[in-house]
């Protein structure tokens, strides 16, 4: 087992909830490590608004989703956060009072004295495609990321979708597969249009395919794929045959290993007390849209205060032997020295 | 009050009062409409609110904008009268407008 990486407190998700802790525990002397599943920090601000409008933040009128992201991190840099992103906590194990043994998917062992979920909707997890019987030939020969081009050479691969992702894997894995076919249901791309230009060019020298329609079946054995069976919009049907099936249609929350810490949950959302966002567990703390408890509102301005109230509890599990004195940042030589303002 | 008329996958049949302005999605949501699960809360970010709109309604509701369309090729099973819900304002003359939930949306 690796070396386990020590910290005061480790919060899962990097969204505005997740940052936001970072700066309370920060200006109480608690570092924290973050753990998120996506390539990118700001939780659903990053993937799936980055570009659109909240009007709710106090004292900022209008911000975009990035623009709050971008706003979160330079706020919170004095406190050094250390991210660990495209990664997923697994498992919470309690050895001692408190002190947890934190364990991810990637192989990462943290131990904390404090954990903070401020996971938002759970896990971001590649939708699956309505395919009747899709499952069984999941990681077989259906698979929703690329980790190793490698496997698909000499393959025939069928791409589905045409997002991001389902551009930029056709253009890499092209010159690899031994033919590639890209399916999508109309003509217009919602993907960065030089990536379109290029699949485009190689669709027009013979290099791939690109066909209109939705994969409706799969034919094949044993998790082997053997051909998709397509609809074009026409309701007419034909058949690709390939090795490999690709599908991105983007992505989907999902609980994910929350629901296997043992926090008390209700309806799929972990329930707190309403004085410092605690769950059932001493030492671990829920915030933002994760959480539950009389009058929630999942309002990104209420996950900032429950990481406020959570970060004053926290103080006492970390420092048991140290008072807390409320401070100001407007006023308190201390704090601003944290911040690096004094 | 217009009463909008949800029609799951399984052919069962709902139907709810909206407000004026609403859109369909809020209403779903308000009215715990299977089917609808508006995972990004209607910014038109997830296609998870997806539904078709029934033949005789297409001309009112119109279809789907650019940004609309863009989501939904995250959908699935989508057809020419796909729309997400999130995006069709309730109006005094969409009374009686009939929209099915596909089998899922995730």
């Amino acid at each position: 087992m690796s070396e386990p990486i020590k910290t005061d407190v480790l919060i899962i998700g990097a969204g505005p909830c997740g940052l936001f802790a970072v700066f309370e525990l920060g200006l109480l002397d608690m570092k924290a490590h973050l753990v998120d599943i996506l390539d990118k920090i700001g939780g659903q601000c990053a993937e799936l608004y980055p570009e659109k409008p909240i009007y709710d933040i106090p004292g900022i009128p209008f911000v975009t989703g990035d623009g709050l992201t971008k706003a979160l991190l330079e706020q919170i840099k004095p406190f050094g956060p250390t991210f660990h992103l495209q990664d997923m906590v697994t498992t919470i194990e309690k050895i001692g009072d408190p002190l947890f043994r934190v364990a991810t998917e990637q192989g990462k062992v943290f131990e904390t004295k404090v954990v903070v979920v401020a996971a938002g909707g759970g896990s971001f997890q590649p939708k699956r495609p309505p395919i009747p019987g899709v499952e069984a030939y999941e990681e077989k020969s259906v698979f929703y990321a690329v980790r190793q081009m490698e496997k698909f050479r000499g393959k025939r691969v069928l791409i589905v979708g045409g997002g991001d992702s389902a551009l930029d894997w056709t253009l890499n894995l092209a010159p690899i597969a031994s033919h590639l076919t890209l399916l999508h249901r109309r003509q217009d791309f919602r993907a960065a249009p030089d990536s379109v230009n290029k699949m485009m060019a190689l669709v027009a020298e013979g290099k791939i395919d690109f066909v209109l329609g939705q994969v409706t079946e799969l034919q094949g054995k044993d998790g082997q794929v053997a051909c998709a069976i397509v609809r074009r919009n026409d309701n007419s049907v034909f058949n690709i045959a390939c090795d490999a099936i690709l599908p991105f249609f983007g992505l989907t929350m999902k609980l994910g290993p929350v629901a296997n810490w043992g926090l008390s949950l209700k309806d799929d959302l972990i329930e707190v007390e309403t004085a410092s966002f605690e769950t059932s567990v001493p030492g671990i703390f829920a915030i933002g849209d994760i959480n539950t408890y009389p009058g929630k509102l999942k309002l990104i301005l209420c996950g900032f205060h429950e990481g406020a109230l959570m970060a004053q509890k926290a103080h006492r599990y970390v420092y048991p032997d140290k008072k807390l004195t409320f401070q100001y940042t407007t006023s308190s030589t201390s704090l601003q020295k944290k911040l690096g303002v004094a | 009050m217009p009463k909008i008329i949800f029609i799951d996958s399984g052919n069962t049949s709902r139907t709810v009062d909206a407000e004026v302005g609403s859109t369909v999605m809020e209403n779903a949501i308000r009215n715990s409409i299977p089917g609808i699960e508006a995972e990004c809360g209607g910014a038109c970010a997830c296609a998870t609110c997806h539904v078709y709109v029934d033949e005789a309604w297409l001309e009112k509701t119109g279809g789907p904008s650019p940004m609309e369309e863009d989501m939904l090729d995250f959908g699935f099973d989508v057809r020419p009268n796909s729309r997400l819900s999130c995006q069709i304002k309730v109006t005094e003359e969409l009374d009686g407008l009939v929209v099915r939930t596909p089998e899922r949306q995730a």
